[in-house]
């Protein structure tokens, strides 16, 4: 061992060069699970061996492998990485905003909005699944954190599920919303890229694009995306109600909407 | 049996009471009433299949015909039957002929309701011929290749192509499934037609199509003899196509059905005077063939609370169960729906949920309870998900479920991979045998948290129950006691589709059915 820090009871991480960490630094360790379409034995556990070594990784260890179905096999590997990453470097674009809780949020409309906010928000296109936005929208909220429905000086309005791109874009118009959001849950063959970028596509074409917050989220969304999609925010994981209402509560200041309760006035 | 929860007969005795009143009060509404989909199930039970020029679907043509000429309150029967009188053709000939504008079945002379009947009873008679003889099929292969033990594996295969389906399906039954749901395309449920022929292409899943359905059921009928132990098939009676796809259903001898009016109305914003109506033929049929229909009560627990609304659940099984009694469904095939939806961070979470599932068992015995398992507390840590699921296989077991829809470490994540499914039945079948017999060994501490919590949801369903008594269900649902959703009575897809029935109005199917015939 000629690592000038074999000496220390516990190495110091060089941020410029990281690597996975099992229980030493640097040791490299992943854990790895796939399925090959290739007959169950030996030369399957040896194709899953070079595969994963092709993957730049030393030392694989298949720990345990099984046939699914004939002509498939499942593996589990054990498997040290080499390649190394420069973490002083990393850059990630994400909704740069302070997030307020609940109570604190509908304070904040009230001393520095001092009107409404109004979002509206659904499940578009084909899109069955209402978890998403009944979790950000709906009072119950989700896992303790209660919805946009339960804040102080918000109106939401929750349109559920299937509600068409055009459909949901009237009903922003009618209410004078600040902001729109749109839930998308199923991802299969990418169908919600389809329908979100149809989503922007319908709102420049109504001349809306700059005088409504657009926002998107669910389990496959990330900031970046929603960006690139032409979204000003978008909402993963892990975000709740006032994650969305900090964001856009900050945005409607940044863009001198307090007296513009009305989407003409923008 | 003595109760292990303690709970009081005569408090579930009252509640089936309310229900029953429920369910027959619902009955008045459902008897005079008739839907554009109730009279193409009609139409597709005497043969008419197919598809136009432009890909309507041939029963859609005819019932349009008819409902265009104000002709839907006399019924699709009583027009096909005078039709036959008249053309001397059979249904089939008649639907080519219309389709290609060549007839049209209300302008030509009109013969006695009697008249008609008798003049279609022949299809009627075959088209049932053709349901026992699957009902009969299945039942050969049950005596020769036998089954799993319940709680029987139900896992889903959803990729949108039905070969790539069959492909899965096969994989899983080798793996151990015992049922097999093809998940249906996202949207099919606000179809008012039913697609035709064998697909390719869907979102989330595959159209159902009898064509479809044929294609699985021949591929699992494959592998079950392949494992020695039949396959079960199950797909979606639901939505708009309610009633037709449960008589696809029958014809293409599928075991096991998603069919349940309020879940349509709560989460797909079907209309509840379209849906029930159509709820109450689908459901004669699949008792007729001996389908196991399942209700999706579990679904309220992923937009309402389950530990707050759990009493909601028991409510609507008691409702679901009272419906299945009026269309003549028999206990075994009563597969009401309930879920493993607590939030895993409450404390004592696992004693509630075992409470919910063993009370569902002891209220009904003889139902085929289909437990489905956490999704909405599933979160991408795939680790801890699988630990959720073990829970839910312990229960399941435990309280003796009919059916466990297999819980997936990859939930919120993807459509099952082929090794999730492998992972997820090594599961449930390491589970199910190293406790098999828990449930007969363990009793629980009287006045302890699962009795108490057993003896709080059944009042409180009870409580739900007599209020529903009182205000009906239409205006029970319109006021969002299930699953939080709102739904108005005259809202929602497909009000344009129900007329009142006019007094020479008759559907030969559904007393022949109710009875048993062939």
């Amino acid at each position: 061992m000629a690592d000038k820090n074999c000496g220390a009871a516990t190495a110091q991480v060089d941020l410029t060069k990281v690597k996975p960490y099992g229980d030493t630094m640097n040791d490299g360790y992943m854990e790895l699970a796939f399925t090959l379409p290739v007959p169950y034995g030996e030369e399957a556990e040896e194709a899953a061996k070079q595969y994963v070594g092709k993957m730049g990784m030393q030392e694989p260890n298949v720990t345990y492998y099984h046939e699914l179905c004939p002509g498939y096999t499942f593996f589990v590997v054990y498997a040290k990485a080499q390649h190394t990453i420069d973490f002083t470097t990393i850059k990630v674009n994400k909704v740069d905003v302070p997030i307020y809780d609940r109570e604190e949020c509908g304070q904040w409309i009230a001393d520095n909005i001092g009107r409404d906010v109004v979002v509206v928000g659904a499940s578009t296109g084909s899109d069955a699944h209402t978890v998403g936005i009944d979790a950000i929208i709906q009072m119950k909220g989700f896992h303790g954190h209660f919805g946009l429905e339960r804040f102080k000086n918000v109106v939401a309005y929750n349109m559920g599920s299937q509600v068409p791109n055009e459909e949901l874009i009237a009903k922003a118009k009618e209410v004078n919303a600040d902001a729109i959001l749109v839930s998308q849950t199923v991802t299969q063959k990418d169908v919600h890229i389809m329908n979100l970028t149809n989503m922007v596509e319908l709102m420049e074409a109504e001349g809306l694009r700059d005088k409504i917050i657009l926002t998107c989220g669910g389990p496959r969304i990330s900031h970046e995306l929603a960006q690139e999609l032409g979204y000003d925010a978008g909402f993963g994981p892990g975000k709740y109600a006032e994650h969305v209402m900090s964001y856009i509560m900050e945005e409607i200041v940044k863009r001198g909407w307090q007296k513009k309760a009305k989407i003409e006035d923008r | 049996m003595e109760s292990k929860l303690n709970i009081d007969p005569k408090m579930v005795d009252s509640a089936r009471q309310h229900a029953a009143n429920i369910a027959k009060d619902m009955q008045e509404f459902i008897d005079v009433h008739t839907t554009v989909s109730t009279e193409r199930t009609i139409l597709r039970l005497l043969g008419v299949d197919g598809i136009d020029d432009v890909e309507t679907p041939l029963p859609n043509v005819v019932v349009e015909q008819i409902q265009a000429a104000g002709g839907l309150p006399r019924g699709a029967a009583y027009w096909m039957g005078n039709a036959m009188i008249q053309t001397g053709l059979e249904p089939q000939a008649i639907a080519e002929k219309v389709a290609k504008g060549e007839l049209d079945i209300t302008k030509l002379e009109t013969a006695s309701a009697k008249e008609a009947e008798d003049a279609i009873m022949p299809a009627v008679h075959e088209s049932l011929k053709k349901i026992k003889a699957q009902t009969k099929a299945r039942e050969d292969y049950l005596s020769r290749l036998g089954e799993g033990s319940k709680p029987y594996l139900y896992v889903i295969v959803a990729t949108g192509n039905i070969y790539e389906d069959v492909v899965q399906a096969k994989a899983a039954a080798r793996q151990g499934a015992d049922v097999i749901a093809v998940i249906r395309t996202t949207a099919q449920s606000l179809l008012d037609y039913v697609p035709y022929g064998p697909t390719t292409e869907g979102f989330g899943g595959t159209y159902a199509t009898q064509e479809n359905f044929r294609i699985m059921r021949q591929g699992l009928d494959e592998v079950g003899e392949e494992v020695g132990r039949y396959i079960r098939l199950c797909n979606y009676s639901s939505g708009m196509c309610m009633p037709e796809i449960a008589a696809m259903g029958a014809l293409e001898r599928l075991d096991v059905m998603l069919n349940d009016a309020i879940y349509g109305i709560l989460f797909r914003d079907i209309n509840m005077q379209r849906t029930l109506v159509d709820q109450y033929f689908s459901r004669v049929i699949i008792g007729y063939c001996g389908i196991i229909f399942n209700s999706g009560e579990d679904n309220y627990l992923t937009t309402d609370d389950a530990y707050e609304s759990a009493h909601t659940v028991t409510a609507s099984q008691f409702i679901n169960e009272q419906f299945a009694v009026l269309a003549n469904i028999k206990e075994w095939q009563m597969g009401l729906g309930h879920a493993f939806e607590m939030d895993p961070s409450m404390k004592d979470g696992f004693l509630y949920e075992l409470a919910q599932a063993i009370m569902a068992k002891e209220i009904f015995p003889n139902a085929c309870l289909k437990y489905m398992p956490p999704t909405k507390f599933m979160t991408g840590n795939i680790f801890r998900g699988h630990i959720q699921d073990a829970l839910f296989n312990l229960i399941s077991v435990w309280s003796g479920q009919g059916i466990q829809l297999l819980g997936m470490m990859t939930e919120a994540i993807l459509t099952p991979h082929m090794q999730d499914r492998y992972l997820s039945i090594e599961n449930a079948s390491y589970i199910f045998n190293n406790c098999r017999d828990i449930g007969e060994e363990v009793e629980f501490k009287k006045d302890g948290i699962v009795q108490k919590r057993a003896q709080l949801v059944l009042s409180k369903a009870n409580d739900l129950l007599a209020d529903i008594e009182k205000e009906g269900l239409f205006s029970t649902i319109e006021q969002g006691k299930f699953g939080g959703v709102k739904r108005p009575k005259d809202g929602g897809h497909g009000l344009d589709g129900v007329c009142s029935k006019d007094d020479q109005y008759f559907n030969p199917f559904i007393p022949l059915m109710k009875e048993g015939a062939e």
